[in-house]
């Protein structure tokens, strides 16, 4: 940006440089820069080979993890996450032992370690894991908009579909990275707390720990596609907004009516329909068999929601215009 | 020329027909929700090559027009086409600032280009460190660049705006204000440097309310006002509308005034102790010769030169309001 024609270097602020990037050498740079492309065809150019495609692909969906992983904010929400089950195993360890009375769950708890980690899964679903997962999803589209950076992304150009498929994908790995974090936290602080050993299940027949640990891990895949089930929900809001505090408040609002509507009787035969209603279902893992068609009905409705709901986040988002 | 399409990448028509320049539109027209017409039927040919000035009051639609270019608002009406390609892969090759600077305020200068450039599915992983470096030392931000975005003087992101326009190789560079902000001498830095990128052979579209600057630095401007075009052409051919005129400073004006006219001058005028006329294709020095010879005293003698600004008031009024 010098001006090379005697012109004093640039303000102190911006430190001194060398004044003379004069036209030619900036040329040979130019044509230097342009020596690593493919060498520029009178004809329309060879198509991007589907490698390369993908590449850039893997590139942007690093990029977007990056930044939700190197964010204050979401790590603080995932550390958060971690202690509720500390939490919970230290309250229950100190209020359970030596009581002969011990209500089921804490008798659950207290008999095996794995046990902690449904425990906190029931709690959380409702509403602190639903809340992680929206603030980074309802951020994903509107927070770029609202900070003009997504006006960038697109004349860089990121390409719509392609932004939003990467913006799902991040919320989705960020769903599942809330759910592991929970299962990991309880499954250690269970280990120190209370005795590892055979599981017994809601059925009464005892498994191996072996046989527990896979439960859980099949608890952890459930339970975070429906988080990414939710995350899909989020950014379809995202995309309706300028503003990411009103998606992320859009889609905590569906969450608690959603909560409520389940609790009236009366309305029993709409919450099928509903997302929460199929996040507890984790705990047809600790039937003896596991209970798979529990499990399938509800990731069917996750499925159905992501694309339902990812329809939508197109539709809106390769028709809008940005002028943020 | 191309029908527009939302998604970049998404298959236009066929070529245009100018194979020469660097966007042409035509009949683009931009209505937003509410009636208001920011862009009317905009007939616009910018030829490869140029730097071409794009003038006028605030809410004429340039931002607008430039927002169309990069497909982030669809027109309403009308077509365009950048680089004679679909828009998807024209977009690699057009650097880009939009209505100011916007990054991620948490990342560095360098981190915030390295986000822009894995936008870019064209831009490779492995050359961007060199890229990022190259484009932060034209704009003079390189001892920045480990700085938080957040921490950056107004200068310093309207600079590092223009070092992500810098990426790659650019055949062209839209610029939408690029010395907004800026100081004196930043402001001189960025004339400098279009100077440069044009001097590569790239095409430079930079949109502007300065009008010494534009004089400056542009081959080719084009005038809105409300929406519609009102003059474009070189920079020559528009001061051409505008007549040269001659100004005689002298004690004795009726005298001087006399003599003009006696020489065939048209439009003679005075005012207080200055006298001018249209010069038309008189020479200056024959007439300083004939007023000497007449025993008028000449104080000063000048040749007025159109200014740009003299063209750009013409066109849309003293008043320089806000079109609305
Ligand atoms: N999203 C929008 N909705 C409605 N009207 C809009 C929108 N964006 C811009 N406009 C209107 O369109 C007109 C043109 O705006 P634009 O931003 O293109 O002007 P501009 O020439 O860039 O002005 P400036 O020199 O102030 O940057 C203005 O009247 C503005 O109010
Ligand atoms: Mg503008």
């Amino acid at each position: 940006m010098s001006t090379g024609d005697g012109a004093t270097p640039g303000t102190a602020t911006l430190g001194r440089r060398t004044p003379g990037l004069v036209p030619v050498t900036e040329t040979m740079r130019t044509s230097e820069r342009r020596a690593p492309e493919p060498p520029p065809a009178a004809a329309p150019e060879p198509p991007e080979p589907a490698a390369r495609a993908m590449g850039a692909f893997w590139r942007l969906l690093g990029s977007e993890l990056g930044l939700t992983f190197r964010r204050p904010r979401n790590l603080v929400m995932l550390a958060v996450l971690a202690m509720v089950p500390v939490v919970v195993g230290v309250a229950l360890r100190a209020f359970g032992s030596g009581d002969d009375d011990m209500s089921g769950i804490v008798q659950d708890v207290a008999g095996n370690s794995l046990m902690l980690t449904f425990v906190s899964f029931s709690f959380l679903v409702l509403l602190l894991m639903p809340v992680a997962v929206s603030v980074v999803a309802g951020d994903s589209i509107a927070g770029e908009a609202g900070g003009g950076t997504l006006r960038y992304l697109l004349a860089a150009p990121a390409g719509r579909t392609r932004l939003l498929a990467v913006k799902y994908l991040n919320a989705a790995v960020y769903a599942y990275a809330v759910t592991a974090v929970v299962a990991l936290s309880a499954l250690v602080t269970g280990l120190i707390l209370f005795p590892a050993g055979d599981v017994t299940l809601l059925s009464g027949t005892t498994i191996s720990l072996g046989d527990g640990l896979l439960r859980i891990a099949v608890a952890v895949a459930y339970v975070g596609a429906g988080m990414a089930a939710l995350a899909a929900v989020a950014v379809a809001l995202s995309t309706f907004t300028e503003v990411p505090i009103g998606a992320i408040a859009g889609t905590m609002v569906l969450v608690i009516v959603c909560q409520v509507l389940r609790a009236i009787p009366e309305l029993a035969v709409i919450t099928p329909y509903l997302l929460p209603t199929w996040f507890t279902n984790f705990d047809a893992v600790l039937r003896a068999p596991i209970d798979m068609g529990a499990l399938g009905e509800g990731l069917l409705a996750f499925g159905a929601y992501i694309v339902l709901f990812g329809s939508i986040a197109w539709a809106r988002f390769s028709g809008k215009d940005i002028t943020s | 020329m191309t029908t527009v399409t939302q998604e970049a990448g998404a298959p236009f028509g066929a070529a245009p027909p100018s194979g020469d320049a660097a966007i042409v539109t035509r009949g683009l027209t931009k209505r937003f929700k509410g009636g208001q017409v920011a862009v009317d039927a905009l007939d616009l040919t910018v030829p490869r090559g140029s730097v071409f000035g794009f003038l006028g009051p605030n809410g004429s639609g340039k931002t607008t027009t430039i927002r169309m270019l990069l497909g982030l608002v669809a027109p309403t009406e009308g077509e365009y086409s950048v680089l004679g390609l679909p828009l998807g892969r024209a977009l690699p090759k057009v650097g880009a600032v939009v209505e100011g600077p916007a990054f991620y305020p948490y990342l560095s200068g360098a981190a915030n280009l390295m986000r822009f450039d894995a936008a870019d599915p064209t831009a490779r992983r492995a050359t961007a460190a060199r890229r990022i470096a190259d484009a932060l030392e034209r704009v003079g931000l390189s001892a920045a660049a480990g700085k938080r975005y957040r921490n950056y003087s107004l200068g310093m992101r309207q600079r590092l705006a223009i070092a992500a326009a810098l990426l790659g190789p650019r055949e062209l560079l839209v610029l939408d204000e690029p010395t907004n902000g800026l100081d004196p001498q930043g402001t001189r830095e960025v004339r400098a440097l279009v100077k440069e990128i044009a001097a590569d052979g790239t095409t430079v579209f930079v949109s502007s309310h300065l009008l010494a600057e534009v004089e400056q630095m542009c081959t080719h401007a084009a005038i809105m006002r409300t929406g519609r075009l009102v003059a474009e052409g070189t920079i020559a051919s528009l001061n051409g509308g505008v007549v040269t005129r001659i100004r005689v400073e002298t004690p004795d004006p009726a005298g001087a005034a006399r003599v003009l006219t006696g020489l065939g001058l048209a439009d003679v005028r005075a005012e207080g102790r200055e006298v001018t006329a249209e010069l038309g294709g008189h020479a200056p020095e024959r007439i300083n010769a004939a007023l000497v010879g007449e025993d008028v005293a000449v104080r000063g003698l000048a040749v007025v030169r159109p200014s740009l600004e003299d063209v750009f008031v013409g066109l849309t009024g003293e008043g320089f309001d806000v079109d609305g």
